[in-house]
């Protein structure tokens, strides 16, 4: 009987596969925001979360590379910055024009 | 006869108000919407009605996930705020304040979305205390500056846990959801979350229609209840 519901939500589940994968990256973004996590313990908390991503074949979602690049750039790791950037807009080309404009000031 | 006049006159304006229930309750125009079809959007820090400072940056982050999951691309949230606040906009009624000719050209998206949270937090009473979070947001073509959808949403504490936000996002946001209540005391920020997925998921009665990144995508005859 368990088995019949737990096939049934699955059912119901994989009529819709989530886009992305989440975590808890919403969460590091309203730490971020009221400034209750530094930027070392956001990258620490964001990396696990693209590794477990990138282990399950998810994608992360919109704005995860860029939130990441912003942070390497408040640590000093410009290489980094650079990186997630570039990420960010491989994948999700709608954020070129955004983009370009953040790099070229990060080129200053 | 007289009276015969007058009760059909009160008929008549009945059928009028029901009609016009049903009308306004079922039919979003999505003319402007459909004529568009932005592929991203982007969304500023919503202004504050409320009396909790708390309200804009709590909504704003989370805001990505059921935007993203109705297949929009959504620009970077902390990362945008930085933009604005670097180019000296650091409240969102000044950044609302914005052209639009402004913002499509450094962010280059499609879309901007206005966000009002006009009510969020605790109100105690004798008998019960409540959490309620409700906003308002617009989503603007920033090509043309036209309105492509209105709407607002509400959501309180006193719902209790087992209505049915169904769903694919709402199972989403029930999941994360769960974690913010174990790890946060700030009580309305769990609520805002329901409120961001009840206001800004496509799929939903007069909500937004379905982005080119979802399999829906174009699918959507009237969006299901």
């Amino acid at each position: 009987m368990l088995l019949f519901l737990v096939n049934l939500m699955a059912g119901c589940a994989t009529k819709q596969q989530p886009l992305y994968y989440w975590g808890g990256y919403q969460l590091q973004v309203y730490g971020h925001f009221k400034g209750d996590k530094g930027p070392e313990e956001q990258i620490q908390a964001l990396e696990e979360i693209k590794e477990k991503a990138a282990a399950g074949g998810k994608a992360l979602p919109p704005g995860f590379r860029a939130h990441l690049a912003m942070l390497y750039g408040q640590t000093g790791r410009s290489d980094r910055l650079v990186e997630q950037l570039e990420t960010e807009k491989r994948q999700f080309p709608e954020s070129s024009v955004y983009v370009d404009f953040l790099l070229k000031k990060a080129n200053k | 006869m007289k009276r015969l006049v007058s009760v059909k006159l009160v008929a008549i304006l009945f059928g009028f108000l029901f009609l016009g229930g049903c009308a306004t309750r079922a039919n979003y125009d999505y003319t402007a919407f459909k004529e568009s079809r932005p592929t991203s959007i982007l969304v500023l820090p919503p202004l504050n009605s409320s009396t909790d400072v708390n309200a804009t940056y709590s909504m704003l982050a989370q805001v990505t996930l059921p935007l993203a999951e109705s297949g929009y691309y959504v620009f970077p949230v902390t990362l945008v705020d930085e933009t604005f606040k670097q180019n000296g906009m650091t409240t969102p009624a000044d950044i609302h304040q914005i052209s639009i000719t402004k913002l499509r050209e450094i962010f280059g998206a499609d879309a901007a979305l206005y966000i009002n949270v006009k009510q969020y937090g605790s109100s105690y009473t004798v008998i019960m205390s409540e959490t309620r979070v409700t906003a308002e947001g617009r989503l603007v073509d920033l090509r043309t500056g036209k309105t492509l959808w209105a709407g607002t949403a509400t959501a309180s504490s006193a719902e209790g846990q087992n209505n049915s936000s169904g769903g694919l996002i709402g199972m989403l946001v029930k999941a994360v959801i769960t974690q913010i209540v174990e790890s946060l005391s700030d009580k309305g920020h769990p609520i805002a979350g329901i409120t961001s997925y009840r206001l800004l998921s496509a799929g939903r009665p007069n909500g937004i229609l379905y982005g080119p990144r979802s399999p829906m995508y174009l699918k959507e005859g009237s969006p299901t209840p």
